[in-house]
């Protein structure tokens, strides 16, 4: 936040640059989280809740809605009223703006919203960046303007807000979803006073004119007839003509007050260029650059840059274009599938068209035009790309409708390129690093551009690439710095700088394929220089030489060790980088890194910084060069990405993309329709636990604990048959199987660790009650270094997953038991000690193999269904969760209607089967249609009879015994989930989800509930709890969290639980069986421990137990069927609270950060916390002792 | 009654005061001591094990999964005031300082000598009139000497005298060989006072859970005996002023303590228990029992039954369990 009265640089992103200008622009602001939006509404919460002023000096008022929806809704109810409003959202969250984007434009009501445009959901959801969203309101009647980079993103903020008072039209201002909205980038700030003299006080006056007031009452939205509207709906036609000039005047105002000028539509290159790309968004940087490198080689190539896309004005276009371009192409970054053409294109050509017939051409020869996308979910568009473009206008007959960054080998609307060409300036320092998300590597270099792109005279960029995986996740920071503004926003290729912060990423990626001949490489090792040269690939070995890398390694774990800093290595590889980059005198480096060490760490204590001077000093003293080899001297070749033992689409699609080379799969590769098979995760070894649970079965009491708790299904029970040890490797481990049942005594009992899968969360351990007598420090299970016994392990794993699995109709369905349940959902991608990853791995173990889940968009369906592996799996028999994801919004109803259609199915099914009666046997008919399915033998016995079913429909070739056997495995109950987080269920699908509860058709609801928006990053969601701090309720939650479960149970007819697996597991089991075998709509809310507590996650499971001890998370389960029997419907599962809150809240960074920032204002939320949880436990009390009668007959009285 | 004492080189108009606790968090609390007459506030103790742990968990929690995903740049949002660091204790000292007129006297509590120590310097800056060094440490290395534990103290105490002219107290406990030399030790390299002793957490064992239970008991007048003794003993040969801290429940525990020579005493359990307002009711029947013996001030019995003054020294230095046996045998 800039309020100086000098304007100054920053280096930020273009989301904290737009938001910068439209927190200081707007009164009123309502926000709801969606990436890559998500940080411009956090940073205005975080001024807002500091007390940040405006540019009338005061605080903004912020407020967090339900949903998009709700915003716009919000929105439009404040410019009515008359504030100068904003808000900030992108892609899903824009479509459920458009209504009352019509509203506001149709009542011309004066706003600007900001949008990181980012992909719309289609075959797959996208969180990356392209226009599919801003192009879907084109039609709205917004003002539509574009900015190519933060700088821009920045500037057209303070311009569109001026605009919009003046037009009276209001804008969508977007730029593009990550490559700018996440780019860190050098910029010039407005200071105040240079936003004030861009805004225009009388318009505002207008402005507060146009608001409704009971003081001047007149109407708004009324509802007209064939008579009038389409007359009336003309009359603004008057506005968006004026639009262009007004905002030209606009830009004219800004270049007087900031000295950057700006137009409608840019030009940029040759004068006499021959060939022009017309585009909008960061791709216009990519092509102005790659023109001008042409142009100097003698080429007469151009861009028309486009700002302004609604309203597009042909007078402003054509003046723009030069006269003599001969081919134009036109780049759409959005895909709109059946139109002649996306939109700009179309627009080109009936701008063009238009000015023919108006006689307004001026070309020396009218030029051909032609059409192609780019850049769809932030695909890479390259300056080769860009070439490829301009060579396609040279040709005789330029291919239209063209694709540029992909090879299409179906339809062959790709062009092809040379990944050779390069453009970039040789004094442009280009570096790539690969870290670790938590090693602090994208913290390390953020700084690095702050110190280059404020302390120094240079230009400085950097984007971050992370992966999909939240454990263990890798990250790779591409970073420019160089003397002149960095106008490249597409990834580093050819690197002069390439560091490695973690050794054993040199075995999973082409790390050196970044790097250019005679680059630096900077090596994370515990192997020193002398030594490191044989410890590397064959393929690593032959890069570093045929591309003539200078190596340097350090030991930073023993620096960051011996100085302690602990397990940090972030300061001390960023020594490393400006000690041996160049990019700074060394000197002048360390002062720089020193210097920031100070104003990061001062607050927090003279230790800290003494502590991180150290290790700066260390570093240098640790650093080595290694020296040059000539040959190859290494014989171990880099492990192949996949088992060679993976089926052959995940060798040829999913290992490439894992390898970081899914951009060289050719559209052939994939599936049409986003369908993508399932169990892939087990392919992906990732290797990421340092230690791994170790198993004891001398100690062990057989409780499977460990398998309950554990989140990625990397640690698992099973019993066998003795005879099946004959073939056992060596190192498995077995014990005698416990039990009470007779004919199960003798079978065998192992306990095993899947070392490769494993999080090394240590949850397991945690919970692990069995404890050595004479050393309790040593339990059944602990933790051992995994490196030394992965290979044995890893046989034993497989090994373990060959053991026949115990027969279903045995096992109970007890908490115990049931994890002896094979689990369908494995080594997921989630956090390592996920709170809501078991509760769906039991979910799985106890119905997958007849499981539908329809799972709300958020961390579960991110680790759920993230690619490039995914974590849900089939059994033996090829049967497993049928899992997807529609939106956020609706899941209630997308899983409803899955239920729908199998009533539907399961109904003609059984239609089909009586009508075909005779011929198939009246016992059969009669036993498939009546079969008692609530147990796995039930089950089983059913799938029995289809087979036999199936077996006497083969001959028949009657239409209805053809449908009949189609249709047969309808005769098997299936189980509907709907699966989702709080944000879903507390807020955006609520709505939904409290339809299909009164619905009461069987459908099964868990809610993981978390307490916060998770995925986005912690947003509060209205399940957030009094006192908690989160983003967008920085200064503290001030309202209770909704209770849920009393809204289910005030329906009466729904089977209701609330349960926290770490507190009590045996009634998460239960619950679910209850939830599974209601026939109608089951609600259950899930304890769910989660990173934005703030705390570690290997104590989640205490945590859980306080929250339940505390009376913060009461356990219970609301059963309708308890009417019956007339007893109450309420049962509590938790005693009454009988430990302070304090003690639960105390424990969490969440809570306790409202203690440190605000003390007085947590100490009274605490309070009421407090307060809150004893009168809802009297309420649960007063409930659970109500017993309701069991019917009412329709004319009140009652029936029992 | 004269009740005025001198006590870290700082004239309090009471011995009696609260020693470290939680109460220094409660601005109103601390309003009440006052009001209670209370010669100073001493404040809870800034803990350097604490700020290490809050960084770590700072860094932990939140800044270890700042960078996980492309959809969160974090989990929890950063609030610029959001400090795990001395900041909030010193703005404590500050608005304690503007609260009240008596000294506020800081706690610092470390065992090493790193850059904490600095602390004591912003600790100095913020208003603090004294500072309290609680250097308490369990030696488990079987290879540390008692001279090792003792060098540690000193080394520290010296640090800290090194950045703050603000007078520095040590607190100690009473598990030193050789207290009185160690004592004289702590004089000679500056301590203005001591504060005899400190209580601790003690470890229970939960013999079903094979675990650990930290427990604390509030204390009772039983504690005082011990601190009596050593008070006795240092304040024979000593001038540097001492504070009694722990066991103090009533006007004759406080009558006791400075007579055995505290310039100050410090009340925590009795307190917690029963409001600030109870330091005022001791302070009442004190100054009653001293107009009922005919005293002119605190000042005039402070000593009077140190091991110098006594009439019988030998019940401080070893006889007690000889008298007790004996008297067995005389029962006999």
């Amino acid at each position: 936040m800039q309020t100086k009265t000098k304007s100054s640089f920053a280096t930020i992103d273009a989301n904290e640059a737009c938001a910068s200008v439209a927190y200081r622009l707007s009164e009123t602001i309502a926000i709801y989280p969606i990436t890559p939006s998500s940080p411009m509404a956090e940073s205005c919460d975080e001024w807002s809740a500091a007390g940040k002023n405006n540019v009338w000096d005061t605080v903004p008022h912020l407020v967090q809605m339900q949903s998009e929806a709700g915003v716009a809704g919000t929105i439009h109810g404040m410019l009515q009223t008359g504030t100068l409003t904003t808000t900030f959202t992108a892609s899903q969250g824009l479509l459920l703006m458009i209504p009352n984007m019509y509203k506001i434009a149709g009542e011309l009501l004066p706003f600007v919203m900001h949008v990181s445009a980012r992909t719309l959901a289609t075959h797959a959801l996208s969180i990356f960046g392209d226009h599919s969203d801003v192009m879907a309101c084109r039609q709205t009647g917004f003002a539509m303007l574009c900015s190519a980079n933060a700088q821009e993103a920045h500037d057209f903020a303070a311009v569109t807000h001026a605009a919009t008072l003046r037009s009276r039209v209001p804008f969508l201002h977007f730029f593009d979803g990550f490559r700018t909205s996440h780019e860190v980038a050098k910029l010039l700030i407005l200071t105040n006073d240079q936003l004030l003299a861009t805004q225009d006080e009388e318009c505002i006056n207008s402005f507060r004119d146009l608001a409704l007031t009971p003081d001047a009452p007149r109407i708004r939205g009324t509802a007209q007839n064939p008579d009038t509207f389409f007359q009336a709906r003309e009359g603004c036609n008057q506005y968006y003509d004026r639009l262009p000039d007004l905002l030209e005047q606009g830009f004219e105002q800004f270049a007087t007050v900031a000295g950057r000028r700006y137009g409608l539509f840019e030009y940029a290159g040759h004068p006499e260029a021959d060939r022009v790309v017309v585009v909008m968004g960061s791709g216009i940087e990519t092509v102005e650059e790659t023109a001008a490198y042409l142009n100097e080689k003698g080429a007469k190539l151009g861009v028309l840059k486009v700002r302004l896309f609604r309203p597009f004005s042909i007078k402003h276009f054509m003046a723009a274009l030069p006269k003599s371009v001969k081919a134009i192409a036109v780049l759409d970054r959005t895909k709109e599938p059946g139109a002649v053409g996306e939109p700009l294109y179309q627009d080109v050509i009936t701008a063009l068209a238009e000015a023919r017939a108006d006689g307004q051409l001026h070309f020396d020869c009218e030029p051909v035009v032609v059409g192609g996308r780019f850049g769809l979910s932030s695909k890479e568009f390259t300056p080769t790309m860009a070439k490829a473009v301009f060579d396609n206008l040279q040709l005789e007959r330029p291919k239209n409708h063209f694709t540029v960054g992909i090879n299409d080998d179906v339809t062959g609307l790709s062009l092809p390129y040379d990944p050779a060409f390069d453009i970039e300036a040789s004094d442009v320092t280009r570096s790539v690093f690969f870290g670790l998300g938590a090693d602090g590597t994208v913290g390390a270099n953020k700084n690095s551009i702050k110190i280059i792109g404020e302390e120094t005279d240079n230009y400085a960029q950097g984007y971050f690439v992370y992966d999909s995986k939240k454990s263990g996740a890798i990250t790779i920071s591409h970073l420019r710095f160089g003397p002149r503004p960095i106008r490249a926003p597409y990834l580093v290729s050819k690197a002069n700088f390439v560091a490695c912060h973690q050794w054993e990423f040199l075995d999973k990626y082409d790390v050196l394929d970044y790097a250019d001949e005679g680059a630096v490489f900077l090596l994370n090792s515990v192997y020193a220089a002398d030594k490191v040269w044989d410890e590397f690939s064959v393929e690593v070995q032959e890069t570093i030489i045929r591309k003539k890398l200078k190596v340097f390694v350090i030991d930073a774990y023993s620096v960051a060790r011996e100085t302690g800093m602990g397990g940090r290595i972030n300061t001390i590889m960023q020594t490393c980088f400006f000690a041996i980059s160049g990019v700074l005198p060394r000197e002048e480096a360390i002062a720089q890194i020193k210097k920031a060490i100070e104003k990061t760490y001062s607050k927090k204590g003279a230790e800290v910084v003494q502590k991180n001077f150290a290790a700066v000093d260390q570093t240098l003293a640790a650093l080595h060069q290694v020296p040059a080899a000539t040959a190859v001297t290494s014989s171990r070749r880099m492990p192949p990405t996949v088992s060679p033992d993976a089926p052959e689409f995940i060798q040829k699609v999913t290992a490439l993309m894992l390898a970081n080379k899914g951009d060289l799969l050719p559209v052939s590769a994939f599936p049409v329709d986003g369908t993508w098979p399932v169990g892939t995760t087990k392919w992906e070894k990732r290797n990421i636990a340092l230690e791994i649970p170790v198993w004891d079965s001398s100690i062990c009491i057989q409780c499977n604990k460990c398998a309950t708790v554990c989140p990625h299904a990397a640690i698992r029970a099973k019993y066998y048959d003795a005879d099946c040890l004959s073939t056992a490797p060596e190192t498995f481990k077995s014990v005698d199987f416990r039990t009470t049942e007779a004919d199960l005594k003798g079978m065998k009992f192992t306990i095993q660790v899947a070392p490769e899968d494993c999080t090394g969360c240590m949850l397991c351990v945690a919970v692990c009650p069995a404890k050595d007598k004479t050393n309790p420090k040593h339990k059944a299970i602990d933790m051992m270094p995994q490196p030394p016994i992965r290979e044995t392990e890893r046989v034993n794993y497989d090994y373990f997953l060959n053991l026949p699995n115990p027969d279903r109709k045995r096992i109970k369905a007890e908490v115990k038991s049931v994890q002896f349940f094979e689990p369908l959902f494995e080594y997921s991608g989630a956090c390592a000690g996920c709170g809501e990853t078991p509760y769906l791995k039991l979910l799985t173990q106890m119905y997958g193999d007849r499981l539908y889940i329809a799972n709300a968009t958020g961390c579960s369906s991110i680790y759920g269904g993230n690619l490039p592996t995914t974590p849900y799996t089939v059994n033996a028999e090829g049967r497993g969760p049928a899992w997807s994801n529609s939106l956020f919004e609706d899941n209630a109803e997308y899983g409803f209607g899955q239920r729908l259609a199998l009533d539907k199915l399961v109904n003609y099914t059984s239609e089909l089967l009586q009508l075909r009666a005779p011929a198939i046997g009246d016992d059969l008919v009669k036993a498939l249609l009546t079969a008692d399915q609530s147990s796995e033998a039930g089950i089983e016995d059913q799938r029995a009879r289809v087979v036999a079913l199936r077996a006497k429909l083969v001959t028949a070739s009657d239409k209805e015994s053809l449908r009949l056997a189609k249709l047969a495995d309808y005769l098997v109950k299936k189980s509907v989930w709907i699966v989702g987080g709080d944000g879903w269920a507390y807020d955006i699908g609520f709505g939904g989800l409290d339809h299909v509860l009164a619905m009461g058709r069987d459908v099964n609801i868990l809610v993981l509930d978390t307490e916060v928006y998770s995925n986005t990053g912690g947003q509060a969601s209205k399940s957030t709890p009094l006192g908690a701090v989160a983003k967008f309720a920085a200064s503290g939650k001030n309202t209770a969290k909704k209770d849920l479960g009393m809204i289910a149970m005030s329906y009466g007819s729904a089977y209701v639980a609330r349960i926290a697996f770490g507190a009590k597991d045996s009634q998460t089991v239960q619950a679910f069986k209850e939830a599974e075998s209601f026939e109608g709509t089951s609600l259950i809310i899930a304890y769910s421990h989660c990173i934005a507590h703030g705390y570690g996650m290997q104590l989640g499971l205490e945590q859980q137990k306080l929250a339940v001890e505390t009376g913060y998370w009461p356990l219970f389960r609301y059963d309708p069927r308890r009417r019956a029997a007339g007893e109450p419907m309420l049962k509590l599962d938790s005693a009454a609270p009988k430990t302070a809150l304090s003690k639960y809240l105390a424990n969490e960074i969440r809570f306790r950060m409202l203690e440190k920032s605000n003390p007085e204002i947590a100490k009274e939320l605490h309070g009421r916390a407090q307060e809150n949880i004893e009168s809802r436990w009297h309420l649960y009390e007063e409930h659970s002792k109500i017993k309701e009668d069991q019917e009412v007959a329709a004319d009140g009285t009652s029936a029992a | 009654m004269n009740t005025t004492v001198n006590y870290l080189g700082l004239q309090l108009k009471s011995p009696l005061m609260a020693g470290a606790s939680p109460m220094a968090a409660s601005l109103d609390l601390v309003r009440r001591l006052e009001d209670a007459g209370a010669g100073a506030i001493v404040m809870n103790s800034l803990f350097e094990e604490q700020l290490d742990r809050e960084d770590s968990a700072k860094h932990s929690f939140v800044d270890k999964v700042s960078s996980i995903s492309p959809e969160a740049g974090s989990y929890l949002p950063a609030l610029d005031d959001y400090h795990l660091s001395p900041d909030q204790y010193l703005q404590q000292i500050e608005k304690i300082k503007a609260a009240v007129s008596v000294p506020v006297i800081a706690s610092l509590n470390g065992v090493t000598l790193g850059g904490w120590v600095q602390h004591a310097d912003w600790i100095a800056k913020a208003g603090a009139d004294a500072i309290e060094l609680n250097v308490y440490y369990m030696p488990t290395d079987p290879k540390e000497t008692d001279h090792d534990v003792q060098k540690r103290v000193l080394d520290i105490l010296a640090a800290v005298k090194r950045v703050v002219s603000i007078p520095v107290s040590v607190k100690l406990s009473p598990f030193f060989t050789a207290l009185p030399n160690f004592a004289g030790a702590l004089a000679n390299a500056g301590a203005a006072g001591l504060v005899l002793f400190n209580r601790f957490y003690q470890p229970d064992i939960d013999i079903e859970e094979l675990d650990i239970r930290p427990t604390l008991f509030l204390s009772d007048s039983s504690e005082l005996l011990l601190r009596l003794r050593w008070l006795a003993i240092l304040s024979a040969t000593m001038d540097t002023p001492m504070a009694v801290s722990g066991g103090v429940h009533t006007a004759h525990d406080a009558i006791k303590a400075i007579m055995a020579g505290a310039s100050a005493v410090q009340m925590v359990s009795c307190l917690l228990k029963n409001g600030p307002e109870h330091l005022g009711k001791i302070s009442k029947e004190m100054v009653q029992w001293l107009e009922e013996h005919e005293y002119e001030s605190v000042q005039q019995m402070r000593g009077s039954m140190s091991l110098r003054n006594c009439a019988d020294r030998s019940g401080f230095e070893r006889a007690n369990y000889m008298r007790v046996l004996q008297g067995w045998r005389f029962a006999d």
